[in-house]
């Protein structure tokens, strides 16, 4: 029996009052403001803003205090608004031999031209909780130095020089985009590139990890990881030239890849190549993991049947607005459908009881 | 208005106003106590950009991740037309910036550079500068510790 219901206004609107409420928590206690959350948290912003895929600190730490510091959700409402803005045009490629690097480091050249700059990094502290920070109180001054006026090269040119490392030719071909076009496979590497930097940073890291631990074994070396600042620029019709539009933080790393040649390519090493909006060295390391694992077909290397080869697993499983989606629909009611499935199961049993019944007569 | 060709002084203060925090803007125009009259030729508007990077760095463009913008065009009454873009979403700065770029190919343009310009392009490079120094006292110096085998 198909029986249409309708309902629950009343206990929706009133769910949402109370979320409301819950989500500004204690009212004893200050509330957050957006600007708070721009400027404390903003590796929790930088992370909205990556898999978002909008570079907005302020609407980023909106999202966050609207979700209630659930970052997918946050991501979520990201992802909806930018759908409702005009495109205006794309940019040129980022330089990001222009950076401005707040970090860079390499774990193959110690000696390499800008030196090897920590910047503001958790590494090397002890990861003991600091109950300092629980009361408040003034941060002493981040020592200065003679700063660095010139650009920083990009460490792989070094190798690039010699002929050891497969090139990256520049090229002015226009990319494709899977926010106008599904994506679809086979995907070129700039479809999978711009798929990986919107990814879920959990799902990149388990599967960077899963080719560390042998599964598609690619002995990566941090080349070069740097976070900084770098301009972007876009071609203004109306100008007829291209003007600044703006600047943003963006962290970048490139692995060195032992290789040792194949069918068509020499032995040299290979490049893996992760860019995010944001600072996130994390999920940029894990991204040129696996760009590097999925580049085994181009570079003519064995299929070991590993996840992180296999681009329809990764790329269609790695975003976590879709797979949220997906997952979650099924709290939602599906009276008719289950209905269905019930009086399935009671047929089935039925029909079940009655042969066992039979049987028993005829012996 | 001369011929739209690539024009260094404009394509600098334009980025320069793309760039400046919205704040600053507004506070050093009302300094400045210009009022023009404008009239709108593309009404204040809040766009994304498509942002992109290259692989490995140097290579094959792809797309990155959008930005926000908001951008305005105007004319004042003398003819001069200007361009307005800015980072973010704010329409006012839009259309101040695009203001600030008509005045800026008028008479008014050394009183502007000087009451607006110069201080938005001075701040930008300390506030640059104080990074960049953050950034140099975090470079690690290796010393080579002696062995003893000589």
């Amino acid at each position: 029996m198909y029986v249409a219901t309708k309902g629950g206004e009343r206990a929706i609107a009133n769910a949402h009052a109370w979320l409301a409420e819950e989500r500004r928590g204690d009212t004893e206690i200050a509330e957050l403001s957006v600007a708070q959350i721009r400027s404390q948290l903003r590796l929790a912003v930088d992370r909205v803003m990556a898999e978002g895929s909008l570079y907005d600190p302020d609407l980023a730490a909106l999202a966050i205090k609207q979700a209630r510091g659930d970052l997918i959700e946050a991501i979520f409402l990201i992802r909806a608004y930018r759908t409702t803005l005009p495109r205006f045009g794309s940019t040129r490629p980022i330089d990001t031999g222009a950076m401005a690097c707040d970090r860079r480091i390499s774990a193959t050249f110690k000696d390499a031209p800008g030196g090897q700059v920590l910047g503001p990094t958790f590494d090397y502290t002890h990861r003991l909780l600091d109950f300092a920070l629980m009361a408040e109180g003034e941060i002493p001054e981040a020592p200065r130095a003679e700063p660095r006026t010139e650009p920083t090269p990009h460490i792989v040119e070094f190798l690039n020089r010699e002929g050891l490392i497969q090139q990256e030719a520049p090229t002015d071909d226009t990319p494709p985009d899977l926010t106008r076009q599904p994506l679809e496979l086979p995907a070129e590497r700039p479809l999978r590139l711009q798929s990986l930097a919107r990814a879920d940073e959990g799902f990149l890291l388990g599967l960077a990890y899963s080719t560390q631990r042998g599964y598609g074994r690619t002995h990566a070396f941090v080349g070069e990881l740097r976070i900084g600042t770098v301009e972007v620029e876009m071609d203004i019709p109306e100008l007829g030239f291209a003007i600044e539009l703006g600047e943003m933080i963006v962290t970048e790393c490139e692995t060195v890849n032992q290789f040792t040649g194949s069918k068509t390519e020499p032995p040299q090493f290979t490049r893996g190549y992760g860019l995010v909006l944001g600072q996130s060295e994390r999920k940029a390391i894990s991204m040129s993991l696996v760009d590097r694992a999925l580049r085994w077909k181009e570079l003519g290397e064995d299929d070991a049947g590993v996840p992180a080869q296999d681009a329809e697993f990764v790329l269609y499983h790695g975003d976590n607005i879709q797979a949220t989606g997906f997952l979650e629909h099924i709290k939602l009611p599906h009276y008719v459908d289950f209905q269905s499935e019930l009086e399935l199961i009671r047929k089935l049993r039925r029909e079940a009881e009655q042969a066992a019944t039979r049987q028993e007569a005829a012996e | 208005m001369t011929a739209q060709i690539p024009d260094p002084d404009r394509r600098a203060w334009l980025g320069l106003l793309a760039t400046a925090p919205a704040g600053r803007l507004k506070a050093l125009w009302a300094a400045a106590g210009l009022d023009p009259d404008v009239t709108l030729l593309r009404a204040p508007e809040i766009g994304a950009v498509m942002v992109r990077g290259r692989t490995g760095g140097t290579g094959a463009p792809f797309n990155l991740g959008e930005m926000t913008v908001a951008r305005c065009s105007v004319r004042l009454p003398g003819g001069a037309v200007g361009h307005g873009y800015v980072q973010g979403r704010d329409r006012d700065a839009a259309r101040l910036a695009a203001t600030i770029d008509a005045l800026m190919q008028t008479d008014a343009a050394p009183d502007l550079r000087r009451a607006v310009l110069d201080p938005l392009a001075a701040e930008r490079a300390k506030a640059k500068e104080a990074r960049a120094a953050k950034a140099a006292a975090t470079k690690v110096e290796f010393f080579t510790l002696v062995r003893g085998e000589d």
